[in-house]
């Protein structure tokens, strides 16, 4: 037996990958089409799955009462993702100028507070944004609470309302979009931007036209990696949004858990996996394909 | 204007990086700095205590969980491991039939929402019988992170050069023991940020273990969860505050074991 494995090659590596296929189709595979197939289901009266071929589901979720669910969590990934490029690329830009011997360094203070628990990272922030929170303090201290201004600025990003959830959101992923930029930005041979200057473009100019480019694999892979886990978030609504933001994450949730209805549960995250990949597609198509996804 | 200058990071660059810095660490500054607050919920700090920490070590549900979620942890990391390291090789080394469905199958965690996993692992546990429990928090775990191994150890292998193995195997070497002495050492920096990544990935994960868990089994981030949603006390900080000191320390011994590249 050892002796026909060792002799075909072809059969070594399918030895070598079943125990991960064997776990990734029954796993993984497998309980994707079960979803599938109750999304297609009806809810029964004790919240059990009744199994029928009907496309309710799929009907009630693109009316009036949900529908504007759907859009409301597309936006706020779509905000997300675009906050972190703006807040994440000056500053993968300045890691990948900043001297050899410091950069180990500056990319290890982004990771730390990614190994940590996200709910940490939520909680650290919930902790600044309460209404007698240390942002309240700070505004007060200075003055700013006094202001019509100053008190309009913190209702926006007070805790339990939308702004709120933003901050959070963008805290929480900021890390995934730096680490592909940093990669795409150190690649970068400087000696482009030398020929750039020596043929009389100005730094800005030189930027736009020999930087960014050569980054938007890494603007790709970040946007995927930001997008794809902002699309599907419930827990930073849930604790940073309070019952007013209802996103398709917390839909998902409720309807597992609470409302105990398995098919229409299934079949939002259907139109949630259907929603991430059109927008991944288009953007991937639009820009090309980042070639930095493999983290 | 020399050539360093033009490179290097402007006034500007170099604030906005500055505010950035403080923008990610001041909120851990104040989570950890309000671990030791005598006051309960007041933000002014009125004195210093550990009788948060105190509390927690006297919480056995605290204890509960943090030995489910390392039980957790350590089982899915050492299979997810074991089993991806045997793949990222298969990949790597061999054509196979089937090898580009393979592939395509190993990037469906990284772009599957983790709710929609969720769910979709709870639903099939109850389909198929399953109670739900450790058992099934475990199956779940080591499901997300074996792709993440096969990525980390792949990337090792692209990397490495044959010669070395041909040259053991010239020398007289078998295939197992050239493995066992050539290949795995080589290959080991590779296959332990797999399983710093899998282990990891295991003690962050809140989403896909609140579809899996059974009454029992909560893990420490449901129990943070939890937490979170009734009254928050300066526990949850001592809490937060202990698991950012254990990361730390843990990312700072793996960068000393890790090799100096370049």
């Amino acid at each position: 037996m050892l002796k026909t494995v060792r002799e075909r090659p072809s059969l070594q590596g399918l030895v070598l990958i079943s125990p991960t296929m064997f776990w990734l189709i029954a796993f993984l595979l497998v309980p994707s089409a079960l979803i599938v197939v109750i999304s297609f289901g009806a809810r029964g009266s004790y919240g059990n799955v009744v199994y029928t071929f009907k496309l309710d589901n799929y009907v009630r979720l693109v009316n009036a009462e949900y529908g504007h669910i759907l859009w409301d969590s597309t936006w706020i990934a779509l905000l997300t993702t675009v906050a972190c490029i703006l807040a994440g690329y000056p500053l993968a830009y300045f890691i990948a100028r900043s001297h050899p011997t410091r950069r180990s360094l500056f990319m290890f203070l982004i990771l730390v507070p990614f190994w940590t628990n996200f709910l940490i990272r939520i909680y650290a922030w919930m902790i600044i944004l309460r209404g007698e929170g240390v942002l309240n303090a700070v505004m007060t201290w200075l003055g700013l609470m006094n202001t019509s201004l100053g008190q309009w600025l913190f209702s926006q990003v007070q805790l339990y309302t939308p702004g709120a959830v933003l901050v959070g959101m963008v805290y929480e992923f900021l890390p995934f979009m730096i680490l592909p930029l940093y990669t795409s930005l150190e690649k970068l041979d400087p000696s482009l931007l030398e020929a750039a200057a020596d043929l009389g473009a100005r730094p800005w100019r030189a930027f736009l036209r020999v930087t960014l480019p050569l980054s938007l694999p890494g603007i790709i892979a970040g946007s995927i990696l930001v997008f794809i886990p902002a699309m599907g978030m419930f827990v930073v609504p849930d604790l940073m949004g309070g019952a007013k933001t209802v996103l398709v994450g917390n839909l998902i949730r409720n309807q597992f858990f609470t409302a105990r209805d398995w098919p229409f549960g299934s079949a939002a995250s259907m139109v949630l996996m259907a929603l991430t990949l059109v927008v991944t597609l288009i953007y991937t198509r639009t820009f090309g394909f980042g070639e930095e996804l493999v983290p | 204007m020399n050539e360093r200058e033009r490179t290097r990071p402007g006034r500007w660059l170099t604030l906005y990086a500055i505010a950035a810095y403080l923008y990610i660490y001041l909120p851990i500054f104040f989570l950890v700095l309000f671990s030791f607050n005598t006051s309960k919920f007041s933000v002014a700090m009125q004195g210093l205590t550990l009788r948060w920490y105190g509390d927690l070590f006297n919480d056995k549900a605290i204890w509960q969980a943090t030995t489910n979620t390392l039980i957790v942890a350590i089982t899915s990391t050492i299979f997810s491991t074991i089993v991806g390291t045997a793949a990222a090789i298969g990949l790597h080394r061999y054509n196979f039939r089937g090898k580009g469905f393979s592939e395509a199958t190993l990037y469906i965690p990284v772009i599957i929402p983790e709710v929609v996993m969720g769910i979709a692992l709870l639903a099939f546990f109850g389909q198929v019988g399953l109670t739900l429990g450790l058992p099934t928090i475990i199956i779940a775990h080591i499901a997300f992170s074996i792709p993440f191994v096969v990525l980390t150890v792949r990337a090792r292998l692209q990397g490495m050069d044959r010669s070395v193995e041909e040259a053991a195997m010239d020398l007289g070497a078998n295939e197992v023991v050239t493995f066992w002495r050539i290949t795995l050492p080589l290959i080991m920096p590779g296959v332990l940020s797999g399983a710093l990544l899998a282990f990891t990935l295991s003690l962050d994960d809140y989403i896909i273990t609140l579809f899996t868990a059974g009454p029992g089994s909560t893990t420490l981030p449901l129990r943070v969860f939890s937490m979170l949603k009734q009254a928050v006390t300066p526990k949850v900080n001592a809490l937060s505050s202990l698991w950012i000191l254990v990361i730390l320390v843990a990312l700072l011994l793996s960068q000393r074991l890790q090799p100096r590249r370049g």
